[in-house]
């Protein structure tokens, strides 16, 4: 973008100024000892009127030669010699303008240092606003002109990229600043989304952030969501094209998490949160855009579930007391991570009245083995996600979530005679019958039941989130990279 | 003038048109691929012992789970071995 930047300049002193900047004010009597002596240019950011003393001052509102020069702060004197910068000085310092002009005696009765103001080019969006008009910008996505008279937003419903909600127009600033929130390259391809199985980079990302409404900052957890979702254990083809209702499920652990302001604390699922609500969203609609996943078409979910919008949270670590599912699963404890994961939607567990961690794990089972159907056994996973109230009950005992996965697993068998055929595993269940009716097999096959932590302070509640777990479906974590 | 990106993979939409039907299944090899949807082999039994009746060929196929597409080089196989296929999709 550098070289892009690089335009021919005529030998000489160049001035960046604006009438708005005391500093430049002050130096006129400078400008104007330099203008008689040697070429000179002054280019003026905001009144081509000013400086009212100096003849041929260039209008540069547009900002054009301020972007090209790089200029930070105004004033700034710059030596070009054969097309090449020699010197710069910026602000007002008497030794400093006279070394690089070589005249003695500037601007008497000015202090000898003074610092300048902003330029113009500093000022918010305005270096991507810039960038996109002057710059080499490496974007490689088709750009759609739209005429000033049509509304950006409708445009975007009118050309199918919308979940239904209004989208932010993706500007090519815009696209550009989200771009600015990673340092990998915008061509770097991520993977292979499916439906279509077509390439998809990082610059697509971007561009679907945005319409999401992400902020920059946002995007390294984006980029790490859609990299979980490349990942062929994911099942990501399965999870879009199932008559079932599961949506992927982002969950954030991690310091990023509260570095970007998402909510693991109260209405944890619920709306309210910009982090939260627009990083699932991405997620969707990178689905949506990129790999061609829409409802009717390969998406033929039966009733879906408000979660292919966005369902996107952190896990609440600030208990300190147990692992979060990051570090169960191995990462450190101060990495950051997005694990995605199967799930359907979120059913409360209300139990006020239990005081010790027995009575809780055995509200909890009855819930957990209802999930799709009491007699299914079949590809079921869930998260439990234990509410800090409930949580408190587990600590007070010294029970560790492990403990109460082991404690749950006695209470979570199902009877042979109650299993309910229709899963997909109808041999199994009638072979069973025949030879163990008396027995029982678990609810949950080995690693398919999470427990996190997250929710409100008050309210003695924990939830489910259901989802599918299988041998081509299940959770998987990516570590944020900046 | 607004200049928006596009979102999308910006592939062009794949319309292919369809091969020519067979006038008749006479010499043909037909696949039939189970994807491992419940009850869709039923289907394809009963599909393939018609198909037999008649005198045709019939060759079956299978892919490991319904929720995974399938494998290269599995419709690299069917389309080397075979003229037609026919696929269930069942529950």
């Amino acid at each position: 973008m550098e070289a892009a930047r690089a335009k021919r300049f005529a030998d000489g002193l160049i001035a960046v100024v604006k009438r708005a900047c005391p500093t430049c004010v002050a130096v006129e009597p400078a400008l104007a000892q330099l203008a008689a002596a040697e070429p000179f240019t002054v280019y003026s950011q905001d009144d081509p009127a000013f400086p009212a003393g100096l003849r041929g001052v260039v209008d540069d509102r547009s900002l054009e030669v301020s972007y090209r020069l790089g200029v930070q702060i105004v004033p700034t004197l710059v030596r070009m010699k054969d097309g090449k910068e020699e010197g710069r000085a910026i602000g007002w310092n008497r030794a400093e303008w006279e070394a690089l002009s070589g005249m003695r005696g500037l601007g008497p009765g000015l202090p000898e240092n003074r610092p300048g103001c902003g330029s113009r080019t500093e000022e918010p969006g305005m270096r991507h606003r810039l960038a996109a008009r002057f710059g080499g910008v490496p974007i490689q996505s088709r750009k759609i002109e739209i005429p000033d008279e049509a509304d950006a937003i409708e445009v975007c419903y009118d050309r199918g990229w919308s979940d239904g909600l209004p989208l932010v127009p993706p500007t090519v600033e815009r696209v550009l600043a989200m771009l600015e929130g990673t340092t990998r390259a915008p061509d770097e391809v991520l993977g292979i989304m499916p439906p279509d199985r077509v390439e998809c980079s990082v610059e697509k990302v971007a561009v679907n952030a945005v319409m999401a409404g992400c902020k920059p900052e946002y995007f390294p957890v984006v980029l790490a969501a859609v990299e979980a979702a490349l990942v062929p254990e994911l099942g990501l083809h399965g999870v879009l094209c199932t008559t079932n209702a599961i949506a992927p499920v982002v969950m954030v652990n991690g310091p990023i998490a509260k570095r970007i302001g998402m909510n693991a604390k109260g209405n944890v699922f619920g709306q309210g949160n910009r982090a939260n609500a627009t990083i699932g969203r991405a997620l969707q609609l990178v689905v949506r855009n990129v790999g061609g996943g829409r409802p009717g078409e390969m998406d033929r979910a039966c009733f879906g579930t408000p979660g292919k919008y966005s369902f996107c949270f952190a896990e609440d670590e600030d208990d300190g007391v147990w692992d979060s599912y990051a570090v169960e699963k191995g990462f450190a404890r101060d990495a950051s991570t997005v694990t995605l994961f199967t799930g359907d939607g979120v059913a409360p567990i209300i139990d006020q009245v239990a005081r010790t961690p027995e009575e809780l794990v055995r509200s909890y089972a009855p819930c957990l083995r209802t999930i799709y159907h009491a007699g299914q056994v079949a590809d079921v996973a869930a998260f439990l996600v234990i509410g800090p109230e409930h949580a408190r009950v587990f600590y007070d005992a010294g029970w560790t979530k492990s403990r109460i996965k082991d404690e749950l697993a006695p209470l979570l068998q199902v009877p042979v005679r109650e299993l309910k055929p229709g899963f997909g595993v109808d041999d199994d269940v009638q072979r069973l019958k025949l030879e163990q009716p008396d027995a029982s097999v678990p609810k949950f096959k080995t690693g398919s039941l999470n427990i996190i932590r997250a929710g409100g302070s008050a309210g003695l509640f924990s939830a489910i989130i259901s989802g599918l777990g299988s041998i081509t479906i299940n959770p998987v974590t990516k570590e944020v990279r900046p | 003038m607004t200049e928006l990106l596009d979102p999308t993979s910006e592939r062009a939409p794949l319309t292919r048109p369809r091969i020519a039907r067979p006038q008749s299944l006479g010499g043909k090899t037909v696949a039939l691929l189970d994807i491992a949807k419940k009850r869709g082999d039923v289907f394809l039994d009963r599909i393939e012992e018609r198909l037999r009746s008649q005198g045709h060929r019939v060759k079956r196929y299978r892919k490991a789970r319904f929720s995974i597409v399938a494998p290269p080089e599995l419709l690299r196989q069917i389309r080397a071995e075979c003229d037609l296929a026919v696929e269930a999709l069942a529950d």
